[in-house]
């Protein structure tokens, strides 16, 4: 029968087709998709890898910033309770420091009452001497005013200082 | 004919199921009468057979869809008695002539062979397209008969009518031809025309070419982008067997073989696919011809035992057997031998048988209906509905057939290949694995035992 007995010529051109059809194919098709797939399954892959890393690494990160928010949280405490006893360090300083001052200044003023005590003692007692020396002069001139007394007085006088 | 697998195939693809069953019903109910009055009918008898064949078989033109008179030509290329080459047209070779039938008044067409006369160098060169002869429907050179082959042929006529019972035609004689009343001595020439099947072969090539071409194209332009639909397809197609079938075998052989593994299953899936198209460009029972899948076989033969490993040829020659089976009757021996051919012999048949027994099915299924149209207008409608539907089935099973025919050649290609691919130590591998493993077995075998002793000695205890 025909279709058991291969034609030659369908056997030859078959023959040329088919090597002709694989040497193209093996040379320009196959490797190039096959390289392609590859790459893309490669990449898909090194994706998958990437985005389980990423998350990873983001969970870290959120981890990290949890610990840094709760350090950050723990320094401003910190420096919350540390501001308000520099506060109060600050107030009890300037409090003394006021206090320094104002004995001080208590201290110069109380000196400087003394001193106006002083100076108004001094020339309260210089008033008064000059006072009584015009009281003395008037008195002496009063009594003076005759010869007599003031001989007398002169005598006085010069015995006392004769006598020193 | 070709009405009759074109609608099912187009309408059964491109409608909704109901639909297209309406349609086909009232079609077949319909059509029958008309067909009858253009059909293959020719005296009452139906040529079954010579249908099937005309369409499983090869054939110098190429049928215009929808026409049985037309043949698009393609070249002859024959290599004469006194070895020169020509190449002519096929349409020479045949002429389109008006017969009216007698019966019915109705005029119509046939194609009849006639001879194609070359002159070249002063010498007459005849060829023709051999009807009765030993050769077929094959382009013969033929010369004018001698008066003792003249002689020589009454004889042998003479013998033949003698036998009795036989039709007064023209009778079949080796090694002439006849054709208009006379006989002419025949030589057929080495005949490498590019013939229906060859032209189909081309164009299944370049089809392969464009789809694997399209898809290396689509990644020089779009790069790492995944190809969507037909394309998305194809790469499919090609991780399926590259990864599933040619990785999973051969493992790191793979790179030397895939391109050839590759070319068969896509280049096998199109024939089948194209020559399920009923119409040109499809039609060529390309996979259902043993000349195709001769060469598809041969080279898978070519290349296992080409490559095939010192280990390969020591299990052939001298296989790990009990000596007897060896020695001094080299039984063994000529299994293995034997077995180098038979594999790719299956190979090549049973694509072959499937394709080919597919295409018989969806013809003869077709048939059924003028052989039955002898019983009546009823009995064609039934048998049109039946015929019908049996034979969309069985062009959508071809298909899954084609699928799975293209796919099973490839696997075993890579099956036979990869067992000439084993060395020795991939061998001895196995075997030391295998005796691991036994060993772990009884490891845990003694480890059982020796807990239930234990356990047996503690109950003892404490008792």
């Amino acid at each position: 029968m025909e279709l058991f007995t291969p034609d030659f010529g369908l056997v030859f051109w078959m023959f040329v087709a088919f090597i002709l059809l694989f040497l193209v194919l093996a040379k320009w098709g196959w490797p190039v998709i096959i390289k392609m797939m590859d790459q893309r399954a490669n990449t898909i892959d090194q994706g998958v890898e990437d985005a389980r890393k990423a998350k990873e690494q983001l969970d870290n990160a959120r981890a990290e910033a949890q610990k840094y928010v709760k350090e950050a949280q723990a320094r401003q405490a910190e420096m919350l309770r540390e501001a308000a006893k520099m506060k109060t360090d600050i107030i009890e300083e300037a409090r003394s420091e006021a206090q320094t001052a104002a004995k001080k200044e208590m201290d110069a003023a109380r000196l400087a009452i003394e001193q106006a005590r002083k100076e108004a003692e001094l020339s309260f007692r210089n008033e008064v001497g000059r006072f009584s020396i015009d009281i003395a002069e008037k008195m002496m001139r009063e009594r003076m005013s005759d010869n007599k007394a003031q001989t007398e007085l002169v005598n006085k006088l010069l015995d006392e200082i004769e006598k020193n | 004919m070709s009405n009759f697998q074109i609608f099912p195939l187009v309408d059964g693809l491109a409608y909704a199921r109901r639909a297209v069953l309406g349609l086909l019903v009232a079609l077949c109910l319909f059509a029958p009468s008309a067909s009858f009055a253009a059909g293959h009918e020719e005296g009452g008898s139906l040529d079954v057979k010579g249908i099937i064949f005309e369409h499983l078989g090869d054939g110098y033109g190429w049928e215009v869809p929808f026409s049985h008179t037309d043949r698009i030509p393609l070249p002859v290329i024959v290599r004469s008695q006194d070895h020169s080459w020509f190449c002519f047209s096929s349409a020479g070779l045949t002429e389109k002539t008006e017969i009216i039938d007698p019966a019915t008044g109705k005029e119509h067409h046939v194609i009849e062979p006639v001879i194609k006369t070359i002159e070249r160098d002063g010498h007459v060169y005849r060829f023709m397209i051999a009807h009765v002869s030993s050769n077929k429907d094959k382009v013969v050179e033929i010369f004018d008969l001698t008066d003792a082959e003249q002689k020589e042929i009454d004889a042998k006529l003479a013998d033949i009518r003698k036998t009795g019972d036989v039709d007064l035609g023209a009778q079949v004689i080796d090694g002439y031809v006849y054709y208009d009343g006379e006989y002419y001595r025949e030589y057929r020439p080495l005949d490498l025309s590019v013939t229906k099947n060859v032209a189909a072969l081309f164009i299944a090539v370049l089809l392969v070419m464009a789809m694997v071409f399209g898809l290396v194209r689509f990644y020089r332009r779009k790069g790492m982008v995944a190809p969507r639909k037909g394309m998305g397809f194809l790469e499919m197609l090609v991780g399926f067997i590259y990864n599933d079938t040619i990785k999973a075998t051969l493992g790191e052989k793979t790179k030397k073989f895939a391109p050839y593994l590759l070319t068969v299953f896509f280049f096998i899936l199109v024939m089948n696919i194209v020559g399920l198209i009923v119409i040109f460009p499809g039609g060529a029972n390309l996979t259902g011809n043993i000349a195709v899948t001769l060469v598809l076989a041969l080279c898978t033969f070519i290349i296992t035992n080409i490559f095939g490993t010192k280990h390969y040829w020591k299990e052939i020659f001298w296989p790990d057997v009990p000596l007897f089976l060896k020695f001094p009757l080299p039984i063994m021996q000529l299994i293995e031998v034997f077995g180098i051919f038979t594999k790719p012999a299956a190979l090549c048949v049973r694509l072959f048988a499937n394709m080919m027994g597919g295409h018989m099915i969806v013809i003869t299924l077709t048939l059924l209906i003028f052989i039955l149209g002898a019983f009546g207008a009823a009995v064609v409608g039934l048998t049109t509905v039946v015929s019908v539907l049996f034979t969309i089935f069985m062009l959508l099973l071809d298909v899954l057939v084609s699928f799975i025919q293209a796919y099973v050649f490839t696997l075993l290609s890579t099956l036979f290949i990869s067992m000439a691919q084993i060395d020795e130590e991939e061998h001895h591998a196995k075997e030391d694995k295998e005796t691991l493993a036994l060993e772990a077995e009884d490891l845990a075998a003694v480890a059982a035992q020796k807990e239930r002793i234990s356990r047996e000695a503690a109950e003892i205890d404490f008792k």
